[in-house]
């Protein structure tokens, strides 16, 4: 089932070209991957669907229907939550409070001791096991929040789930538990947007994979028609790299020229 | 799946969770201090004047500390008070109405100041420094000018004998005795206060909404929090409680003058950081801004009662601000950076 559908979507910001003609799908329990280098788009992409910006041109559809979302709350309420590369959480907030921040239980007096109980549970279903819910989740380390942010995303009940380069700031251990609750929301049947900037973490869990290059498509491939290889080549920007040994000057000894 | 440990124990946290527990360790040893240097500090009549004086910071320091809580200032806080005040009395003598309607008439202005300071700050998207620094002017300007044009002098006519002022004066003004104790109005009032704020900011959904706008606005937008709303109503605690605080001024001393109140804004704000409130939003406690108002109270009047020179007073009160504001920076960074980071 397709879940969100962008068609040829393009966004301006004053003179800057930021997107051209980007189409994207997302289907309930796969993950689609958006790559690209810093200054691509991939940001940009991300905050149209999640209703903080508006697209210029194309065409967003959620669940067929054709939308413009005027606030993030308009795409929290059809189910689309986003986990925002420098955005996920309030640092000084208990990770509890953070775990409900705009969804509190209670319409005004909130009901603590069950907000408490359901932050752990719904943390410890994603396999997070954490003594202390009073804690600032400021003090938790990067890819904890990642992981507490996907677990709130899961437990409110989202179809598709955002990820702005959830693993981008982490060491190779982090990234791997990240990466391990993207999966286990796939597992609970929500749809995901997984943006990365590294086509081995995409490759180890991506469905789909969507290249942007300066605001635009390079690729867009299912899982089936490419290589970790390829995608590793086709993101490193194939001729730009041949290009780039070049201007460095260094070749490969046994290519060198004798002197 | 295999389960993951994710937290280590540190004692941050269990300070974290109190944000007021270096304005108590404070305000204790200032008490203990007068208790020894003044005999006369720890008589009922003493306690009396130093609860008086803390409560007439502490009854502005509750809203100025849930507003900082939230991420921003109000410098227009002191000279609104007066603006209440001076509004409720003009009115009522001028037309010659009965108190409380110069009262309303006044909670309405007050209340449509602080959604100007709101209206304003979302609209222009100005930081709140400058755009309540405009408010604070306007309003010290006005005070004075609009006085001026309807009584001809700087200070109102006495409302004492208009009708509705005793019912007024009971209810802002008037003093109960507790125990041997005399309190003023106030006192109540700012308990009153306390207890509601904390347990607004601490037990429901708004509360919430007030750490998240003023811990990270932006973060607090995306998972849909409103956060222009949540500052109006902020400011509109403000212009409630200036309104207090303005009703108790004209009812107990009948007449007002139209140049009090500038430079209280400051000593608010200073409550609201020795009570452990971060400048720049996202931590903090009404309790805290209580105590902060207490020891201000202790030590303007403690030092009268230990007979030592009152210039000091400011001297002491600065250097309060600055170790609060820097153990709570402290506590900010730790609590950001995390754990072996
Ligand atoms: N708010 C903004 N205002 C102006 N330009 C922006 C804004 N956000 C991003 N850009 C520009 O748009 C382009 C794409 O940025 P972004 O979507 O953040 O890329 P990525 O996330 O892939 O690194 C960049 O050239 C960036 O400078
Ligand atoms: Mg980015």
């Amino acid at each position: 089932m397709t879940l969100l559908e962008l068609t040829e979507v393009g966004k301006n910001y004053g003179a800057v070209r930021a997107l051209e003609g980007v189409s994207l799908a997302v289907e309930a329990g796969k993950i689609s991957c958006v790559l690209g280098d810093n200054g691509a788009g991939k940001s940009t992409l991300i905050k149209i669907i999640a209703g903080l910006h508006q697209h210029d041109e194309g065409r967003y559809a959620i669940a067929g229907e054709e939308v413009r979302l005027g606030s993030p709350r308009q795409a929290l309420d059809r189910g689309i939550a986003t986990v925002y590369q420098d955005l996920a959480v309030v640092p000084l907030m208990p990770v509890w409070r953070n775990f409900f921040l705009g969804a509190e239980l209670g319409r005004f007096r909130l009901d603590i001791p069950r907000m408490r109980a359901i932050t752990r549970e719904a943390l410890a279903r994603m396999g997070i096991e954490l003594p202390d819910v009073d804690r600032a989740i400021g003090t938790l380390s990067g890819g904890q929040r990642q992981c507490v942010a996907i677990a709130r995303a899961v437990h409110f009940g989202a179809k598709a789930l955002i990820l702005d380069e959830p693993t981008a700031a982490l060491g190779v251990k982090q990234s791997g538990v990240v990466l391990k609750y993207v999966a286990a929301a796939r597992d609970a049947g929500l749809g995901v947007v997984l943006i990365t900037h590294n086509p081995h973490h995409a490759y180890l869990v991506g469905d789909h994979f969507t290249l942007l290059k300066r605001g635009r498509m390079a690729g867009s491939h299912p899982r089936s028609e490419i290589s970790l290889e390829q995608l590793t080549t086709e993101m490193a920007g194939g001729s730009d790299l041949a290009e780039l040994s070049h201007e460095l000057g260094r070749t490969d000894p046994k290519e060198r020229p004798p002197t | 799946m295999n389960t993951e440990v994710l937290a280590h124990e540190r004692p941050l946290r269990r300070h974290h969770s109190r944000p007021e527990l270096g304005a108590l360790l404070a305000a204790v040893a200032v008490f203990a201090v007068f208790s020894v240097v003044a005999e006369s500090f720890l008589r009922s009549a003493s306690i009396g004047t130093v609860l008086y004086a803390a409560s007439t910071i502490g009854i502005m320091a509750v809203p100025v500390a849930l507003l900082m809580i939230g991420g921003e200032f109000d410098l227009s806080a002191g000279v609104a008070v007066t603006t209440a005040a001076l509004t409720s009395s003009m009115v009522s003598y001028q037309l010659t109405a009965v108190t409380w309607v110069g009262s309303l008439v006044s909670l309405a202005v007050a209340l449509g100041i602080g959604a100007l300071n709101g209206w304003l700050l979302s609209r222009t998207g100005l930081p709140s420094f400058i755009v309540t620094l405009g408010t604070f002017l306007m309003l010290t300007g006005a005070n004075l000018g609009v006085t001026k044009l309807v009584s001809g002098t700087v200070s109102t006519k006495s409302i004492a004998d208009m009708q509705g002022f005793a019912s007024c004066h009971w209810l802002f003004a008037s003093q109960f005795t507790v125990g041997g104790l005399t309190l003023k109005a106030t006192v109540w009032w700012w308990l009153g206060l306390v207890l509601l704020g904390s347990w607004i900011l601490l037990r429901t959904r708004f509360g919430n909404w007030i750490f998240a706008v003023g811990g990270d606005a932006a973060a607090a937008r995306a998972v849909g929090v409103p956060v222009a709303r949540t500052k109006t109503c902020l400011y509109l605690g403000v212009g409630f409680c200036a309104w207090v605080l303005g009703q108790h001024l004209l009812y107990s001393f009948d007449t007002v003058q139209s140049g009090e109140g500038v430079g209280n804004e400051l000593i608010y704000i200073v409550a609201a950081v020795i009570g452990g409130c971060l400048i720049t939003g996202g931590y903090g406690s009404v309790v805290g801004s209580a105590l902060g108002a207490l020891i201000f109270g202790m030590t303007s009047k403690g030092i009268v009662y230990a007979q030592w020179n009152p210039d000091w007073f400011k001297f002491f009160l600065g250097a309060m601000l600055l170790l609060a504001a820097l153990l709570n920076s402290w506590v900010k960074r730790r609590a950001e950076r995390g754990p072996g980071r």
